[in-house]
């Protein structure tokens, strides 16, 4: 039988404030357990939620970012449930009116094409803390470093085919809110957790099967292959006849499969109420303007802008645009006087494997852009060959100055003076009169071949810089001469 | 001056007295401190005496008064309901769950009162979780009424109540989610004041009902409480919850006049389910404003009768959600060797909280859980606003509303306990009031075989001045609020 | 309404009450007094009415993105029934 994969995605984001949501702690990842986590995190008795403004207006940018439909009068929820990592015994959240409400994400394929999905709504909500298991022998450790940091969760209508389909979501979600700033989008600092719906039905029919629920999957990789893995499953079990059971599933990367969670004693029932110690969130349509006013161009903008302003190609513009830094660093090439096409050429090429192997990230690259450009304009100048372009290339990366600099100090410019090249060229006929005679003397096809020789003594000569072009043209002329 | 002068003193006059030196504050101290050590057997009126805190901050106020360094409190000893954190000292919420918690932060009425120069003497012993109308649900025994030891002193801020009359600290304060200032403030013979909802903080206040819950003075006088009320009032960047609204001088707001002032007394009040007796003291306390100018109007609130179901469901599906923070990982009771995390859970919850408490949680989280929140807590949010426009529509036609504070006077211990639904009648001329926001007041209107009956005067939303000053004027006229219990004579 | 036994102990389970086998009658008929209390709400329509959640038609306030409190872990945690190394220990969760 032949299985279609239908899909959802909740994604939960990270939002990049300096503190957390309802409280003045700082969300900084990485310090000792409970040292970041004040009363309010704990969920003292007594303590009260403030909420953080730039939450909200990460929220809407987000909103706007995606077109979406912004909650005018947006409300917080308590969703109640007992887990030792949920300090006050409920998490709150948006359940009946959330902040971002319907929109539309579109997604660039692989292929160029645009891939509209739909986003559901996006609420605020705030982390839990983490339980640490393998820390003491005989207890589970709680730290509530993370309570309390503000997350958007993001979901979508069920729009989703294939793993492909849902990573370039994830990618482009990734570099949508990395422009928007905010959030950093670390997935291995789980700022950009995933949970994964998936429900399996035969191809052609419209019914939607009985789904799983796959949790916090926190890499590209591991979601494509968790979804594979959870399709041979489900597939497995329709085709055996048996059915599947709606439940949370942990999706387990070293074993490559995905595994029930523990089932809980007592089935959710999360009781979501408005939260009663914060006030609807109102947000007004001057509010909405100026926030608008503060977004950057956005990834399919700059797509767009990129193939129409500097005729790059959809595969071009598809790599340098979901990276921010890469796509200003190209930008700021082209601005500093680099041909568009050769910029994305070496930016995409020599660039990116050199920063790949150093473990470095463009905004750290010891080549400036204005260093690059510099390049890019003495290959297009024809001072430099291609190949003497690498050398430049790796002294730019090594620090030895822009490229001017070190074409000079390594005298390694290509000689394109018609005076030098000519008194090569005549110096070669002369010390080879043999070899002058054979050409003399050969047919069409065969001097061609001739020719070659007295190329490579000239290049021989002039250490290689001699401009190939050149040499070719004066040589065949002069040899023409001789007879 | 003697000790019982001093001890029936009002904070007005004590005001006074500190500030022409006639008198120190340590003075004032050391004597509240000695009436509780004299008295607090026999009631149980408080659960944590700081002693020696006090007399230090006491001493303080002293140093301050001479220097001329004077805010509103400054020297006035008070006991706060022991729902109120107060950092490094033991705040307990009468509950065994939280019988050693001490918190490392003040509740911001706390931080106000310390401010304006207050002495704290301690905490009062509270219904637990403030969940109660007759203070015996507390893990820490019930406390007695000083009118007569073996009937109840109301609750849940029956300790303060208790500890007021009794004559331990001329100022106190409590909360009130349902009546719970109100009517322990009608069954001890005191002034108490219900703020208007998010007239007064409730960052560091152990949640009950968040949407209903607010904290308020309980005095001698209704003058006492305007001076207290400005103290503790004011928007608190903490509490999203509290209103961003000026904070008038309340004390300097009073005048005697209510010449003009309508009166409305709603008809559900004042029906035949109401005990004549209470209703003949009632109606002669009001017959005091009418003669000094007020005109008694009658109105309707033709929803009243649904207050005591909307707000039986809507206080313990809130309180479900605020308790359950309880559950023996961060701070509170633990149980012992628990085998699992689900053991931890159901032993610590089920040990550390009272009978009452959990009937509470039990009801709240089955209003909520799937399948009836519709017919239950979203109904009675829907009736909650069917109420609050009874009172809008009322407040269109009168300044204010008056109506007895409670049923009846004290009852005796155990009268109620075995029908919780008995006892949730104490509240249905209070509850109401909580629904809707609004602030209410209960000042004493004489005395039924010797036990104080209170009069409610209910206000317009933040206008706790009209009710303070018709509370005034009455209190000018009669003197049912000086009365003080025969125990006082008799420990004294 | 009426309420059954089992209700209570599915209820009670939720919140994480534990009710013993010989209470259970007696909590049990309490509840449903108490429900039976607030089933009057079944009288009233309120077909039209926007449920109040809050008493006063206020809106949220919203504070400054800043940092204003610092580690203060040894206060916070001195009440703790059981820590170590910073960690507050609940018996060992297997999921």
């Amino acid at each position: 039988m032949s299985w279609e994969t239908v899909m959802g995605l909740e994604v939960h984001l990270q939002l990049a404030t300096q503190s957390k949501i309802f409280s003045g702690s700082a969300t900084t990842f990485g310090a000792a357990p409970n040292e970041q986590a004040d009363a309010v995190d704990l969920g003292m008795p007594g303590m009260l939620p403030v909420l953080n403004e730039e939450a909200v207006r990460y929220a809407v940018k987000f909103g706007l970012g995606i077109g979406a439909r912004i909650g005018e009068r947006s409300v917080f929820d308590r969703k109640n449930y007992f887990y030792p990592d949920l300090p006050k015994g409920y998490q709150v959240s948006q359940f009946f009116a959330p902040i971002v409400c319907e929109g539309v994400f579109e997604v660039p394929l692989k292929d160029g094409t645009l891939f509209p999905i739909r986003i559901t709504r996006a609420h605020l909500e705030e982390d839990a803390g983490k339980s640490v298991h393998d820390a003491f022998s005989r207890e589970t450790g709680i730290d509530l470093n993370r309570a309390g940091t503000p997350l958007l969760e993001i979901v979508t209508e069920p729009d989703f085919r294939s793993a492909e389909q849902a990573v370039a979501y994830l990618k482009a979600l990734h570099s949508l809110v990395t422009y928007l700033g905010i959030s950093d989008g670390n997935m291995a600092e789980g700022s950009m957790r995933c949970d994964i719906n998936i429900s399996l039905r035969e191809k052609g029919t419209d019914a939607l099967g009985i789904r799983t629920e796959i949790k916090n999957v926190n890499s590209f990789r591991f979601v494509e292959r968790a979804i594979h893995s959870e399709y041979e499953r489900q597939a497995d079990i329709l085709e055996s006849g048996g059915s599947i059971t709606q439940e949370t599933r942990l999706y387990d990367a070293e074993q490559n499969v995905t595994r029930s969670m523990r089932s809980k004693e007592v089935a959710n029932d999360y009781r979501y109420f408005p939260e009663p110690d914060l006030l609807p969130i109102v947000i007004d349509a001057e509010y909405i303007e100026a926030v608008r006013a503060t977004l950057p161009e956005l990834p399919g903008a700059k797509r767009a802008r990129f193939i129409a302003d500097y005729r790059l190609n959809d595969y071009d513009a598809a790599l340098l645009v979901p990276n921010h830094a890469l796509a200003d660093y190209f930008e700021s090439v082209v601005t500093a006087g680099g041909a568009a096409k050769p910029a994305a050429n070496w930016i995409l090429g020599d660039l990116t494997a050199a920063l790949n192997r150093n473990e470095t990230d463009i905004t750290d690259s010891p080549i400036s852009a204005a260093q690059l450009a510099g390049l890019i304009v003495r290959i297009e100048d024809g001072t430099l060959s291609s190949k003497l372009a690498k050398q430049v290339f790796d002294g730019l990366w090594s620090g030895k100055g822009d490229a001017d600099q070190i074409i000079e100090a390594r005298g390694l410019k290509q000689v394109s003076d018609s005076g030098a090249l000519e008194s090569m060229v005549d110096a070669v006929i002369a010390e080879n009169p043999d070899q002058v005679a054979q050409y003399l003397a050969a047919d069409e096809a065969k001097k061609k071949k001739l020719s070659g020789f007295f190329v490579g003594q000239i290049m021989k000569a002039s250490k290689g810089q001699a401009n190939p072009q050149m040499v070719n043209d004066l040589l065949l002329k002069k040899l023409n001469d001789q007879s | 001056m003697t000790d019982s002068a001093l001890l029936c003193g009002s904070v007005t006059s004590l005001r006074q007295q500190l500030r022409d030196r006639v008198i120190s504050s340590e003075e004032i101290t050391r004597a509240c401190l000695e009436r509780i050590e004299a008295c607090n057997g026999a009631l149980n009126a408080v659960i944590t005496v700081c002693a020696e805190q006090a007399i230090d901050s006491a001493r303080k106020a002293d140093k301050a008064i001479a220097r001329g360094d004077v805010a509103s409190l400054t020297g006035i000893p008070l006991l706060h309901k022991d729902i109120f954190c107060t950092n490094g000292v033991r705040t307990t919420c009468g509950s065994r769950m939280l019988e050693q918690f001490v918190p490392a932060y003040d509740a911001t009425v706390v931080t106000k009162m310390q401010a304006e120069g207050a002495v704290m003497l301690g905490k009062c012993n509270m219904d637990e979780f403030a969940m109660g109308s007759s203070n015996e649900t507390s893990f820490f025994g019930a406390v007695k009424n000083p009118w007569d030891l073996n009937c109840v002193p109301g609750g849940s801020s029956g300790g303060s109540a208790a500890a007021l009359a009794a004559g331990m600290a001329p100022l106190v304060t409590g909360t009130d989610t349902g009546g719970s200032i109100r009517q322990p403030a009608s069954l001890c013979g005191v002034t108490g004041l219900k703020p208007t909802y998010g007239r007064v903080s409730r960052l560091g206040i152990i949640a009950f009902a968040s949407s209903l819950d607010q904290a308020g003075p309980m005095a001698r006088t209704a003058e006492d409480c305007a001076i207290a009320l400005t103290a503790m009032s004011g928007i608190d960047a903490g509490d999203s919850t509290s209103a961003d609204l000026p904070v008038p001088d309340f004390q300097a707001g009073l005048n005697h006049d209510v010449q003009g002032l309508r009166i409305g007394l709603p008809r559900e009040y004042f029906n035949d389910d109401l005990d004549p007796v209470v209703r003949e003291r009632v109606m002669v306390a009001l017959s005091v404003l009418e003669q000094a100018g007020a005109t008694l109007v009658d109105i309707e609130l033709p929803h009243s009768h649904y207050a005591i179901a909307t707000y039986y469901v809507i206080a313990p599906a809130e309180a479900s959600a605020n308790l359950a923070r309880y559950d023996g990982v961060r701070f509170g009771y633990r149980c012992d060797e628990p085998k699992d995390l689900e053991d931890l859970y159901l032993r610590s919850r089920s040990e550390g909280f009272g009978e009452e408490v959990q009937r509470r949680i039990l009801v709240g989280t089955y209003a909520l859980s799937a399948g009836f929140y519709d017919a239950y807590f979203n109904k009675a949010q829907q009736v909650r606003r069917v109420i609050t426009e009874d009172f809008t529509r009322a407040f269109d036609h009168v300044d204010m509303i008056a109506g007895p504070s409670a049923p009846g006077v004290a009852f005796q211990f155990g009268a109620k306990q075995q029908d919780p639904v008995a006892m949730y009648m104490e509240d249905i001329y209070t509850l109401a009031v909580n629904l809707a926001g609004l602030p209410g007041l209960s000042t004493p209107a004489g005395l039924i075989n010797s036990m104080p009956v209170g009069l409610q005067l209910i206000g317009k939303p933040f206008d706790e001045q009209t009710i303070l000053n018709a509370a005034h004027r009455l209190q000018t006229d009669t003197d049912w609020h000086m009365g003080t219990p025969q125990f006082t004579t008799v420990t004294s | 309404m009426s309420v059954s036994s089992q209700d209570v102990e599915k209820v009670a389970l939720l919140a994480r009450l534990a009710i013993s086998e010989s209470d259970l009658p007696e909590v049990t008929e309490r509840f449903g007094r108490v429900l039976g209390l607030v089933d009057e709400l079944n009288t009233i329509d309120t077909e039209t009415v926007v449920p109040m959640s809050n008493p006063h038609d206020m809106h949220q306030r919203l504070r400054p993105d800043a940092v204003t409190r610092q580690n203060d872990r040894e206060n916070l945690m001195a009440s703790a029934p059981e820590q170590d190394q910073g960690y507050f220990l609940v018996p060992k969760v297997i999921d």
